[in-house]
């Protein structure tokens, strides 16, 4: 017989009662299960300490990270709406206000532009935590808007994409918006301004599709998850496991579709790196 | 005769009539009134049926197994067609059919996905599911289509593109992205039709153009509503409601502004006649390529990227009271 007999069966404990840990306090390693503390995360650019994974951060963080000091944010106006009045389990319109509540975004995506060690950079970066990092109506837009932003500044444009891929809840209005990026990329290109491609984790379906996989320079951080279909949907069609490694960054540098990877801490080196090498204009 | 679910009461009809017929054409019995009345009665249920269809009996319309597919309608348009294989780097798709050809003695670079019409064509054709060489030879047609000032047409018809091993690995997402990038500055005039599926990347990576047709019957989507069922319903069995949440059909895509026009199809679908269908499709695909001959190479770069600029729906909010809706767009 055991010491103690319970006196009801099961946990009775409502969701809406059960309270989470504290953010901010420590950190469980995904990779590694080591655990630290936010501090120490937030000294190593948000990567294990222990094993150097990195952590998925925000636009906000990207920031800090890339730009000195001050940056302005800009076209935060942009708002989603529900066009379709898309309902499937819960209305669009319901995840939009609980998505904006919960991460303080306006979407899933954030402009902002400012100085890398003195060099400009207008920077698009994507935001993982509002609804999957989705691609509607409000991104495309964000993204044309910071391309005619760069072409007003003659400014580089650095993309850093973390998405599951199209806004389903805006339907074909989130697909155009693969064909709306990728023409209003033409447009940089035809006036000799580069344009760098990050890729982070995850980086999938119609934002690879698009954008992503048109930088002058792709570039993305280790170990990402990056590729078209999901690794779930390929492994259900073709009906066997997936190689190791399949689908990461350091898969798509060895078939040849990133010109390197980049750790975290060395980011902002490597982008003014670039910067300096792109702003030498030939002398003719 | 393929029935769809939708169509089942008309199997009955159908099988009366044939009944009729062949004791009509054994004895002497006059059963014209007969053949009449059910006729008439097959009619009024066909109207009643076709002239209601909602997004989920287009769906199942745009794949009906006798729909005809893009080599079908090129052998009707093109006087004479020469398919090219091959995008010079890999190997050739079978998803992915194009070649030269003449429609009314004007030269076009015409493709589009191509499905099998058996099982065994079906395989071959990888069920329209592009692999990266299919895109890329599709582009390497339309840059040879830009050198001699060819305009270009794209047939879509894919349940998207194929999500394998090989597809990954040889870089199907920047496959599509590159067509995106390339088509949205090419020269020559691009017009482009949904004739059957139009699911999501694999469509859209022949797809961007200075027109954009859909047939009737056929959808056009960011993901198929198979897959948005088991996504955001977590299960297989709302695909007829993903399919009306998705506004996927012709009339919802014109009416959003993202395609430039419908192309009317036969009674009850396209394989009812598809003769019909191939000189529907051809009278709009010629008118539209004179519109656009008219224009200026840079004119009509500009005027397509503008227009694909304009895509999309979102309101403003002033930055410092973000919850107060000031403006739409």
């Amino acid at each position: 017989m055991g010491w103690f007999n319970r006196l009801k069966d099961g946990i009775q404990t409502a969701t809406k009662y059960k309270r989470e840990a504290p953010d901010g306090l420590w950190y469980k390693c995904r990779s590694c299960g080591e655990t630290s503390t936010s501090k120490e995360m937030r000294e190593n650019y948000f990567k294990c300490p222990k094993c150097t994974y990195h952590v998925r951060i925000g636009s906000g963080e990207y920031f800090d990270i890339i730009f000195d000091g001050e940056y302005k944010e800009l076209f935060n106006e942009l708002t989603s709406k529900d066009f379709l009045e898309f309902t499937d389990l819960k209305p669009y319109h319901e995840r939009l206000v609980s998505a904006k509540k919960k991460t303080k975004l306006t979407d899933a995506i954030s402009v902002a532009s400012g100085n890398v060690n003195q060099l400009p950079l207008v920077v698009a970066a994507m935001d993982f935590s509002f609804i999957g990092g989705s691609m509607g109506s409000v991104v495309g837009e964000k993204i044309g808007l910071a391309i005619d932003h760069s072409l007003q500044s003659k400014t580089p444009f650095l993309m850093i994409s973390k998405s599951g891929g199209a806004r389903m809840m805006e339907s074909a209005f989130s697909l155009m918006q693969m064909a709306k990026t990728s023409a209003k990329l033409t447009r940089l290109a035809k006036a000799g301004i580069p344009y760098f491609s990050m890729l982070t984790d995850p980086t999938t379906g119609g934002v690879t599709a698009s954008f992503a996989m048109l930088g002058d320079i792709n570039f993305a951080e280790p170990k990402a998850l990056i590729g078209f279909a999901g690794p779930r949907v390929i492994k259900e069609t073709i009906k066997r496991d997936l190689p190791e490694g399949f689908q990461t960054s350091e898969f798509l540098l060895e078939n040849g579709f990133l010109d390197f990877i980049v750790d975290r801490a060395d980011l902002k080196e490597k982008l003014t790196d670039l910067l300096t090498i792109f702003s030498i204009k030939n002398a003719s | 005769m393929v029935f769809l679910d939708f169509e089942k009461p008309l199997e009955s009809l159908y099988e009366q009539l044939e009944k009729i017929k062949q004791v009509g054409a054994e004895g002497d019995l006059d059963v014209a009134p007969m053949v009449k009345e059910l006729e008439d009665k097959i009619y009024t249920k066909r109207k009643e049926i076709y002239e209601n269809l909602n997004g989920w009996q287009k769906v199942q319309l745009s794949r009906h197994p006798e729909r005809p597919y893009t080599l079908y309608y090129i052998e009707q348009m093109c006087s004479k067609f020469v398919e090219l294989h091959g995008d010079r780097y890999f190997k050739d798709d079978n998803a992915i059919v194009g070649g030269l050809g003449i429609i009314d003695g004007q030269t076009v670079i015409i493709l589009g996905q191509q499905k099998g019409v058996n099982t065994k064509m079906r395989q071959f054709r990888n069920f329209g599911m592009a692999n990266p060489e299919g895109y890329r030879k599709a582009l390497r047609l339309m840059k040879m289509a830009e050198r001699f000032n060819f305009p270009v047409v794209c047939l879509i018809d894919t349940p998207g593109a194929y999500p394998g091993i090989e597809a990954e690995e040889r870089g199907q997402a920047e496959a599509i992205a590159r067509n995106l990038f390339e088509m949205a500055k090419l020269e020559v005039p691009i017009v482009c039709c949904v004739i059957g599926e139009g699911a999501s990347g694999g469509a859209i990576g022949i797809g961007l153009g200075d027109r954009v047709f859909m047939m009737e019957n056929t959808w056009y989507s960011v993901i198929s509503p198979e897959s948005c069922s088991s996504i955001l319903w977590r299960s297989w069995d709302y695909k007829e409601k993903a399919a009306e949440a998705l506004k996927l059909t012709a009339d919802h895509m014109y009416g959003f502004g993202l395609i430039d026009g419908i192309i009317k199809e036969p009674f009850g679908g396209a394989h009812n006649d598809p003769e019909q269908m191939a000189t529907n499709l051809k009278k709009h695909i010629k008118k539209a390529i004179a519109e656009l001959q008219i224009m200026t190479p840079e004119d009509r770069v500009e005027t397509r990227i503008e227009k694909y600029s304009q895509m999309g729906q979102f309101d403003r909010v002033t930055v410092t009271e973000k919850s107060k809706k000031t403006a739409k767009s």
